[in-house]
């Protein structure tokens, strides 16, 4: 049976519109980052970052306590939503209190893995993405396909036909011209809205305050103009100074957009007031878990609570490269996708994104804070392989887990691997094309005859060759001999 | 040069598939007078049960070759991925046994892979090899990226008479082998073999090598596939006087 991310990757694979839009970003993107850090004069930044990162899960509920007390200080709201329903239940209520009949929101991954837009539109509410490429996504009632361009899929001419349609502009595909028409019509949604909903990039403990970085000022149009702004804040987005808050930003745009800084930085920490009249009447803060507190209580994982959410890794991954986004089918794709995803979500039901990597450290080298993915892919595997009561994950695959039990009863035990290797060199035979390659096998071979060739298993192996030919002093080897194994 | 008698470690595809390319590691050192030693009953070293998460498998493996390979002097391997394998994750196998631990520790202070032996530890950047036509190198992952190794595999082709070194594009990027991903992920495992072979190709150079036979094996059996006009060689038979090719 073929998995649902085998046919949905094969679909990206064909669609030669993704493969030349992956390739393009590729290009720019991922070979741009490693091109800054190859070329970074501070070439301890992004260790140190990862440091601080990693030391603020230390004592992270000192420091999420005194974001609160000083976001409380200011006259904001703080609230700690243990699950998804949670933070959904609270900003429904404060919709609810302050009359909101429309919401206009900041690009935000975690409103995604929540999925608070559907609770939201079930409670009567519009909700308009303002960023333009969730814009263009929510549109065409689509999902994004990479974390800092969800349209990556799409192309010009397909956005300018979906503006037509749903815009009621004449067809373009200019892309300025594009711009504008979303720009004239997100205007009218801004200026009407009752709510701002959106993430948070980071939180600063010291200062009581969030930023969110973005390129198009939506962001402070829906952070500003709306009575009631509501952010969406990941545990552990939280830094604890300013200084380290400068540092991170700083990774982070650079990682995500090549940028020494967004065109917008804003920073946010509660409603208006006499002395800062710009603003909410309201700010609330909502502080997520969602499974969060599991992975920051597991050493094997903690450090992918370090992410910042760049999409780095997307750029430069050769999987996301060829498969595109929607393969992973989660609001997280690419390498921090099948790590995240399934932590968050069930290592069982994502087994395919715990899997469907080559391990190849790409994603490692690319991360602006040095997150090893590869390692707790092999991790999450290591559950698949065995199952695991900690993470409430079943064995994956008994035959595959029994066939490596075989291998090990071989591989401890050469003579029988030696006989093992003569028998299926005799069996071959068959199979053995006249290119001299193997082109057709059964079962699970088939996954790599379907396309590929396999040389056969060599008249001699090399153990044989140097029993045969190169031992020449076989009476100065040491007195243990295969056979004797 | 080191005395040291080296501990040939035989990759299990070189041994059961690809032998000439062990037989060239052999021509490569009896040319340079390196002395070594073959220990029998090697098999796997268990990298295939370590990425595929079966980690008890894999220790039994890697106990299997600490035991093996415990008294060589230096060990050599035609292979990147199974070097990064004994010296990254054999200690991490044996994390909570301190014992077998530091043996882990111990065997992988001594293993290395082919070139980087010759060029890091020997001080050897031309190995005195003759090779006919222009070649394209491969990076493969571990090696590159888990080993560090580049610069090494490059400087002993560049000093091989009558090879023309070509860089592809994005050499660095995975093959699309990745072990068990190949088989159980063959839609992806062959678009980014596709998307590799077509890079080799644009150099239009003669023949692709590397210093991992995983990758070849996976590049070469796209190739003949395909029915690319390409050769696919390990660097040793580059190395060695380009003697006993497969895939030609």
């Amino acid at each position: 049976m073929t998995s649902q991310y085998r046919v949905d990757a094969q679909k990206g694979i064909g669609s030669p519109r993704l493969q030349a839009s992956l390739h393009s970003l590729q290009d720019r993107f991922g070979k741009g980052a490693m091109a800054l850090w190859a070329g970074m004069e501070d070439k301890d930044m992004r260790k140190r970052v990862k440091k601080s990162r990693m030391k603020n899960f230390e004592h992270l509920d000192i420091l999420l306590a005194e974001l609160a007390q000083n976001v409380r200080a200011r006259g904001g709201n703080v609230y700690f939503a243990k699950t998804a329903q949670d933070a959904i239940g609270y900003t429904l209520e404060v919709a609810r209190k302050n009359g909101v009949k429309r919401v206009v929101k900041g690009k935000s991954m975690l409103s995604m893995e929540i999925a608070i837009d559907p609770a939201l539109e079930d409670a009567g509410i519009e909700v308009v993405e303002t960023d333009l490429g969730e814009y263009i996504i929510q549109l065409a009632g689509d999902k994004p396909s990479h974390i800092i361009a969800p349209c990556i899929h799409m192309n010009r001419r397909q956005i300018g036909e979906l503006f037509a349609e749903k815009l009621g502009v004449d067809y373009t595909d200019d892309p300025p011209a594009l711009t504008l028409a979303a720009r004239k019509a997100l205007r009218e949604k801004l200026l009407s809205a009752d709510m701002g909903l959106t993430g948070c990039n980071l939180a600063c403990a010291e200062t009581g305050h969030i930023s969110l970085v973005s390129n198009e000022g939506n962001i402070r149009m829906a952070t500003t103009m709306p009575q009631v702004h509501v952010a969406l804040m990941g545990m552990e987005r939280i830094v604890a100074t300013l200084e380290e808050h400068r540092e991170t930003v700083q990774l982070l745009t650079r990682a995500a957009a090549l940028q020494k800084l967004s065109t917008y930085v804003s920073f946010l920490g509660g409603p208006s007031s006499a002395n800062d009249p710009d603003g909410p009447k309201e700010f609330h803060l909502v502080i997520i878990d969602n499974g969060r507190s599991k992975i920051l209580a597991d050493p094997e994982f903690r450090e992918v609570l370090a992410c910042i959410r760049c999409g780095a890794c997307l750029n430069i991954c050769p999987v996301y490269g060829r498969i595109g986004g929607h393969a992973y089918n989660s609001p997280y794709c690419g390498p921090i996708g099948a790590v995240i995803t399934p932590l968050l979500d069930g290592i069982n039901k994502h087994a395919d994104l715990c899997k469907g990597e080559t391990l190849c450290g790409a994603c490692k080298d690319i991360c602006p804070v040095q997150i090893d993915l590869p390692r707790m892919l092999a991790a999450l595997r290591h559950k698949l392989a065995y199952g695991s009561d900690r993470w409430n994950t079943r064995q994956h695959n008994p035959a595959e887990a029994y066939a490596f039990t075989l291998w090990r009863l071989l591989v401890t035990r050469s003579f029988l691997y030696r006989t093992f290797l003569k028998i299926g060199r005799f069996f071959q035979r068959p199979f053995v094309h006249k290119n001299k390659m193997i082109r057709k096998m059964a079962g699970i071979g088939s996954g790599w005859t379907d396309g590929r060739d396999l040389p056969p298993i060599a008249k001699r192996t090399f153990t044989e060759l140097w029993s045969q030919k190169y031992n020449k002093d076989l009476a100065a080897q040491p007195a243990v001999t295969e056979e004797e194994i | 040069m080191s005395g040291k008698t080296v501990s040939l470690f035989i990759q299990c595809l070189v041994d059961t598939m690809f032998p000439e390319t062990g037989e060239a590691m052999i021509t490569v050192f009896d040319r340079l007078g390196i002395p070594y030693d073959y220990p029998m009953g090697q098999t796997c070293c268990g990298q295939p049960a370590f990425n595929s998460g079966y980690r008890r498998d894999a220790a039994a493996a890697a106990k299997h070759f600490i035991e093996l390979f415990e008294e060589a002097e230096v060990i050599v391997c035609p292979s990147g991925s199974c070097v990064y394998m004994v010296r990254h994750h054999y200690p991490e196998l044996f994390a909570d046994d301190p014992s077998m631990h530091s043996r882990a520790l111990a065997i992988g202070a001594k293993t290395f892979e082919f070139t980087q032996y010759l060029v890091d530890e020997l001080g050897i950047i031309d190995v005195g090899a003759e090779f006919p036509g222009s070649v394209t190198y491969h990076d493969s992952c571990h090696l590159s990226r888990g080993l560090g190794i580049a610069d090494q595999p490059r400087t002993l082709l560049k000093n091989v008479r009558g090879l023309e070194l070509i860089e592809m594009k994005d050499s660095d990027t995975c093959c699309g082998f990745g072990g068990t991903f190949s088989v159980n992920y063959p839609e992806i495992s062959i678009a980014m073999a596709d998307e590799k072979i077509d890079n080799i190709l644009d150099t239009k150079a003669d023949a692709v090598t590397g210093c991992d036979i995983s990758c070849l094996m996976n590049i070469l059996g796209r190739i003949s596939r395909r029915g690319e006009d390409v050769r696919v060689l390990h660097i040793a038979q580059i190395l060695a006087g380009g003697i006993g090719n497969k895939g030609e």
